[in-house]
């Protein structure tokens, strides 16, 4: 994995809560046995106008340009702003590789779903859950004229916006360290085989069902 | 002794090592694998050089993607059948154990797993879908997880852990005819909102809860997930027990009495304390009908489409608009007067052989009407296809009108052909209403297969109870 080094980039506002990771990547890319290429159907449903299907040319696509993504000021935008439980329902990972895949490397939000924020750490990019009122003022920011740029310093837990205060953000200590050093977690786990293999001893006297 | 929840035991019972800072490394008893959320998964281990630690405590089938009907001219979306193809493959290079397409056995993960007995009471279960919470019903500790993660559990029989909260929703007293699991979870979502239960293990209990056969505790556990909680749970008792017995992957005699003795601690003790408790009373739910594209957007088939005019929240309202819009629906207007289109009775949340029976007392004797263009019934598995079969149930579904077909995911999520055009409306048993979820543009209503199967009978979404006197 990546490490996840100190960058400034540009925000995108999503300004819809409950944000679901069928919206995030529909089905029909599911079907892929790839990790990458997510990048260009992300959100397919509503950043364009007509039906996607896996390997179509998205150049000759219908683009939705209501859609937030498809704003010219969010060109190349790196940080997702979103609202509420962000991340419910399915569990599939193909949502963080999309995510990943068309250049986000952190998202802010009130609240993220569990399976969806686990799933993001396993990838390299960084959920950052902040208050309510503090997301309100980045979406007032973030939708004026000019795109809000925001610098994000994991190793010191900091948000700075640009011409902005600092914004101190929690994360917990496992996951920073692994996202700073690149580190995944079979790598980690392996390290105490002696542990797993001590559990499974005396697993099998107590439940020897679990061992036929 | 302090009292235990049943989610201490279940999680004190597979801490392989803890560190200072609260992180665990968890055992995994079991974890079921299908083609979707794989490949990547067996990719990296081969990448890595890995086999897997214990290929045997690995079960897989393919269901997300696989055809209901015609299945003798095999897959023919070709991205669809190299995923099935590539699980084949993989199951077959690093030896686990798969119920093919073509084998009785094959089904929906969430039905297979009980109905072998390769889920059972204190297991940790773990699966790539977040549906997992379903086996639960058991008394397991069973959730959803990334395919990072299903990557490591092949590898290494662990995942790096925190303990979550812990929630307990009772609910109290006798459900009233005609309200199902479904409609109490359904309700219990309504309370809870699809986030109410972030960072929590919901531990169902109460009256109603016990009354539930296991079936229906699975439709319970199964949606703990559209409550926000990643695992949901119900303690075991003397049904739980005779669920599991001489099922394929049971214990079998010579452990019998061991398990059994095990399993029956596997309740939260008197006293045990809760981050969260919730009650409901079981008289107070009526059958349940979505209205929006979030599941918690529900109100009982009595009531009638929210107006956001009355919300205060202006977030809240906002979303109540455009859920509105995309459902195509008119605030205030009573949900019996609300037509459908297509009608679909299966998932992992209701496709077992009890929802089956509970549609077909409906379908008996009535059509689908005339305006309904397709009404489809999926069973979970092949064996509740052949029980289905055996009861004469198929008969019943083909004469109404339904369509009786293979099993599989279906139209949940309509990864095959099984799926909404732009615009239709389904009375749908499935567990998520979210836009474009059944096929882009399609409006999914989540019912209970009783009031689906009234809804194809009705042509319109109509309160079971009423029809039932007819």
């Amino acid at each position: 994995m990546q490490k996840f080094e100190t960058f400034t980039g540009i925000v995108c506002p999503l300004d819809r809560s409950n944000v679901d990771t069928d919206a995030i990547i529909p089905k029909q890319f599911l079907k892929s046995i790839k990790r990458s290429g997510f990048g260009p159907n992300l959100f397919d449903e509503w950043r364009y106008l007509d039906h996607g299907e896996p390997g179509m040319d998205n150049s000759n696509r219908l683009i939705n340009r209501d859609f937030v993504l498809n704003d010219p000021r969010y060109a190349g935008a790196s940080i997702l702003l979103a609202r509420e439980n962000f991340g419910c329902g399915s569990s599939r990972e193909h949502a963080p590789w999309a995510l990943l895949d068309y250049g986000f490397r952190v998202i802010i939000a009130p609240s993220f779903a569990d399976i969806f924020f686990n799933n993001c750490f396993k990838n390299g990019i960084l959920p950052i859950r902040l208050e309510e009122r503090i997301v309100d003022g980045l979406f007032a920011q973030a939708n004026g004229p000019d795109a809000l740029r925001i610098e994000v310093d994991l190793a010191s837990q900091q948000l700075r916006p640009e011409g902005g205060e600092g914004i101190g953000f929690e994360v917990d200590a496992f996951s920073k360290h692994c996202l700073l050093e690149g580190l995944d977690d079979i790598g980690l786990t392996l390290q105490h085989v002696a542990d797993i293999r001590a559990y499974e001893e005396r697993r099998r006297v107590e439940a020897p069902w679990l061992f036929h | 002794m302090t009292p235990k929840t049943l989610y201490d035991k279940l999680w004190e019972s597979h801490v392989v090592r803890e560190e200072a800072d609260g992180t665990a490394l968890l055992y995994i008893d079991r974890q079921l694998v299908h083609e979707v959320t794989s490949p990547q998964a067996f990719e990296g281990l081969r990448l890595a050089g890995r086999k897997p630690w214990r290929a045997e405590t690995n079960l897989a089938t393919p269901d997300h993607n696989v055809p209901t009907t015609g299945r003798d001219r095999g897959i023919t979306d070709p991205i669809a059948r190299t995923q099935v193809e590539t699980l084949d493959e993989n199951c077959a290079h690093f030896g686990i154990t798969e119920f093919k397409m073509d084998d009785l056995r094959q089904g929906i993960v969430h039905v297979v797993g009980p109905e072998q007995g390769a889920t059972l009471p204190g297991m940790t279960v773990v699966c790539g879908d977040s549906h997992t919470s379903t086996h639960g019903a058991l008394g397991a500790l069973a959730h959803g997880i990334g395919t990072s993660e299903v990557e490591q559990v092949l590898a290494t029989q662990c995942l790096i852990q925190r303990k979550s909260k812990t929630m307990l929703i009772q609910v109290e007293g006798k459900a009233g005819p005609g309200v199902t699991a479904k409609d109490i979870v359904l309700a219990i979502i309504g309370e809870t909102g699809t986030a109410g239960g972030t960072g929590y293990a919901i531990e169902f209990s109460g009256e109603a809860i016990r009354d539930l056969s296991i079936e229906g505790r699975m439709t319970v556990c199964n949606m703990a997930i559209e409550a926000g909680a990643r695992a949901g749970f119900v303690a075991v008792d003397d049904k739980t027990i005779d669920y599991v017995k001489g099922r394929p992957y049971a214990p079998g005699e010579a452990d019998w009495a061991k398990a059994v003795a095990w399993w029956q601690t596997l309740h939260s003790d008197e006293g045990a304390k809760f981050d969260r408790v919730l009650t409901l009373k079981a008289a107070d739910i009526q059958p349940q009908v979505t209205w929006g594209t979030s599941p918690e957007m529900v109100v009982p088939i009595t009531g009638r489409v929210p107006d956001p005019a009355q919300e205060a929240d202006p977030i809240k309202a906002d979303g109540m608009r455009r859920a509105l819009a995309y459902m195509g629906l008119t605030a205030n207007t009573p949900i019996s007067e609300i037509p459908v289109d297509k009608v679909f009775i299966g998932s992992c949340t209701n496709s077992r052989i009890e929802d089956l029976r509970a549609a077909a007392v409906v379908a008996k004797g009535r059509k689908v009407a005339a305006y309904v263009k397709q009404a489809l019934v999926v069973p979970g598995s092949g064996l509740v296809k052949q029980q289905a079969e055996a009861e004469g149930l198929d008969r019943i579904f083909i004469e109404a009108g339904f369509e009786w077909r293979e099993p599989g995911c279906s139209m949940c999520l309509a990864m095959n052909d099984d799926r909404l055009e732009p615009g239709e409306r389904c009375a749908s048993t499935s567990n998520r209403n979210f836009e474009g979820r059944q096929g882009q543009g399609g409006r999914t209503h989540l019912v209970s297969p009783a009031m689906a199967a009234a809804a194809a009978i009705a042509g319109r979404f109509v309160d079971v109870r009423e029809l039932s006197k007819r």
